[in-house]
């Protein structure tokens, strides 16, 4: 799966002239943060044919739920939409139950009430000044697009989360280029190096249901998975739309070049 | 089939002949897109023309979809493409469509531009056919800045931020000019609602300009890759069904690619930043334009005066519209000109080094080779064109269209 990442765009891309220019653009946003690319992983949602691992991502949303949860929200997103990562309704209402989120009740006042499944995922602040207050004066960014608001976004996502080097182990230079101190957060693939984000994960961080051993690279990658799935939740159906498509494309195609030959026959 | 190239037709329908006899839009058909004779040695390159009007049409129907769902507010924009995205049945498939519609629109449009480039198709009688060909990419260009800011992500905010800005440029009155278009005194919600108001309005304008380019193209009929005037009823086919079915294969062609980025890389072609809520107050480390406005932007950063710069690239289109006059030979395809069909291939070099140029942070290396590619761009047109009509010696040109063809199949 590996070799087949981006491998559409790039077959196309380069045989046209015109789009060369296109090509460019695409490398821009890596140069951009002038840090270490994040290493390529293989992501079983890539490719042409490529799926969500149910599993991961509701292992993910595990870890987003218990780590992230706490600071970052996901307000795009509806309690209802985890039913498309093969979970009931009933597991869904099971897994909102003691969540409340704020509304008015019929004479206007202001009440906390049960989550339903309609409802988006309740942010961990009230409004974006609160949370930039509880947060050093920056907000930390919802997480529903983020996957695709970063180059390589998976990728980056895992090399964020697993690239934190503490501080006695950053080499003296290090420390002098970027102006790092005791207290900083020192990120191998963040741009600029110093991050507000601490360490978030770390190995056995959470406990899984299901046995699967709780590696902090392990963790990286289920929650990798379900913001992947967070951002782009139809994409299966783009994938399975995509080659009837294109195989009803090629085949009216075909016909249409027949037709083309035939009418064309006592011009050549 | 069509055999008749000039009698009226007889429509054995009672209902169409007598609506055709008060309204001639049956006879219209007929005549413009059925016996329309036309030259018979089209090559693919011909098919262009189709195809961008087949994705004209899409960007429209796709875009009054869109437009019933979405909400021109700062404050609810870009929640309102993801609803689109996320809740609107099948609106993710209407959204990637119209959003990898618009790059394919303008890949069409300029292979078309460089089709009617190469084969002098610009050229006497066919200079406003040309002229409103330039009108048209120019209403593109508007309609697509205006309709990349409607999802009000960072680099919309930040692209309609820095393009606005271009008008300041202008003495005196450039500054008044900025707070007009904005309606107010920074990019915010007037400039949003008024953006997605043009955005609607100009594709209907575009059509229309279209309608004058088709008037304007059946006056002479197409030229042709040989570039000489058809002689005779043995150089020209009907356009149907000959060409109906050739364009229809040349679309299908240009819509199986066209898909593969739908629906396998829909967002390859745009910016990752895009998916960051517009924030006024967090400059992008980097503000690039969608990629079909690369060489422009490039041209635009050549130049160390901003009002240079944005003169030098609006002279990039405007001397498009004078290249009839500025190319002096009287051969029209490239084809017999064994010159300048190398400097037409270094121009389309040029254009594709000053996209990358624009694609890049404007330091370093790329400032001077943007300079140089901007410097050539203007001196293909201002000087090569004008001087390689006179001192260029043509290969000779074939006795007619059908001779050309006949002479091909011999080989």
């Amino acid at each position: 799966m590996r070799a087949m990442r981006k491998p559409f765009a790039r077959k196309f891309l380069v045989s046209g002239a015109i789009a060369l220019a296109a090509l460019a653009t695409g490398t821009v946003a890596i140069a951009a943060g002038g840090t270490e690319p994040p290493p390529a992983n293989k992501w079983h949602f890539q490719g042409p044919f490529g799926t969500f691992d149910r599993a991961a991502a509701q292992r993910g949303y595990q870890v987003y739920q218990e780590v992230c949860a706490a600071c970052h929200s996901l307000r795009l997103v509806a309690y209802r939409n985890l039913m498309d990562l093969g979970l009931t309704e009933n597991q869904v209402k099971g897994l909102i139950k003691d969540i409340t989120v704020p509304d008015l009740n019929d004479d206007g006042a202001p009440i906390d009430r049960p989550a339903r499944p309609s409802d988006r995922f309740k942010s961990p602040f009230p409004n974006l000044a609160a949370a930039a207050a509880a947060n050093n004066g920056k907000a930390p960014p919802d997480l529903s697009v983020m996957i695709k608001a970063r180059a390589n976004g998976a990728d980056y996502m895992h090399a964020l989360l697993t690239g934190y080097v503490p501080y006695d182990k950053l080499t003296p230079e290090q420390i002098k280029e970027f102006d790092v101190k005791k207290d900083d957060n020192f990120n191998k693939y963040f741009p600029g190096h110093k991050i507000a984000m601490a360490a978030p994960l770390s190995d056995d961080k959470v406990t899984y249901a299901d046995g699967t051993k709780a590696t902090l690279s392990q963790q990286a990658s289920d929650v990798t998975e379900f913001l992947a799935w967070a951002a782009e939740p139809h994409m299966e159906d783009r994938k399975r739309t995509g080659v009837r498509v294109i195989l009803f494309l090629l085949a009216l195609a075909g016909l249409m070049y027949a037709v083309k030959r035939v009418v064309w026959a006592d011009k050549h | 089939m069509a055999s008749s190239h000039g009698t009226p037709p007889v429509f054995n329908n009672k209902v169409i002949a007598w609506v055709d006899h008060r309204l001639p839009i049956f006879s219209y058909i007929e005549k413009e897109y059925h016996t329309f004779p036309t030259p018979r040695n089209f090559n693919y390159f011909w098919n262009f023309g189709a195809i961008a009007t087949v994705m004209l049409v899409l960007m429209i129907a796709t875009g009054i979809v869109l437009a019933t769902n979405y909400t021109p507010h700062v404050l609810m924009a870009f929640d309102a493409v993801e609803r689109i995205d996320r809740d609107v049945p099948q609106g993710w498939l209407i959204r990637d469509l119209h959003m990898n519609g618009a790059s394919f629109f303008f890949i069409a449009v300029y292979i078309h531009i460089f089709r009617g480039m190469y084969y002098g198709s610009y050229k006497a009688p066919r200079e406003l056919l040309w002229m409103l060909g330039v009108v048209i990419f120019l209403l593109m260009m508007a309609t697509a800045f205006m309709g990349y800011v409607l999802p009000w992500g960072q680099m919309s905010f930040w692209g309609a931020t820095v393009i606005t800005n271009l008008f300041s440029a202008i003495p005196v009155v450039g500054e008044s000019i900025v707070t007009w278009l904005w309606g107010g005194f920074a990019v915010d919600n007037p400039t949003l609602n008024r953006f997605f108001a043009l955005h609607y309005l100009l594709p209907f304008v575009i059509v229309a300009v279209v309608a004058l380019h088709v008037v304007a193209l059946h006056v002479h009929g197409s030229n042709n890759p040989t570039g000489i005037d058809v002689k005779g009823p043995q150089d020209t086919v009907p356009f149907h069904p000959y060409y109906t079915m050739k364009d229809g294969f040349g679309v299908m062609v240009f819509l199986i690619i066209f898909a593969a980025f739908v629906f396998f890389a829909p967002d390859y072609l745009g910016h990752p930043d895009n998916y960051i809520p517009a924030d006024p107050l967090v400059t992008p480390a980097h503000i690039v334009p969608e990629w079909y406005f690369l060489p422009f932007y490039a041209i635009l950063r050549a130049i160390p005066d901003k009002l240079g710069g944005v003169l030098a690239m609006f002279g990039a289109i405007a001397v498009l519209f004078i290249l009839p006059w500025l190319d002096t030979s009287r051969v029209r395809s490239c084809t017999f000109r064994p010159i300048y069909k190398w400097f037409m291939m270094l121009l389309v070099v040029d254009v594709i080094v000053l996209g990358i140029c624009g694609s890049k942070p404007a330091e370093g290396f790329w400032v001077p080779l943007s300079q140089l590619a901007t410097l050539y761009y203007f001196a293909h047109f201002l000087v090569l064109l004008p001087i390689l009509g006179k001192i260029e010696r043509p290969l000779p040109l074939p006795p007619s269209i059908a001779d050309s063809v006949l002479k091909k199949k011999a080989v």
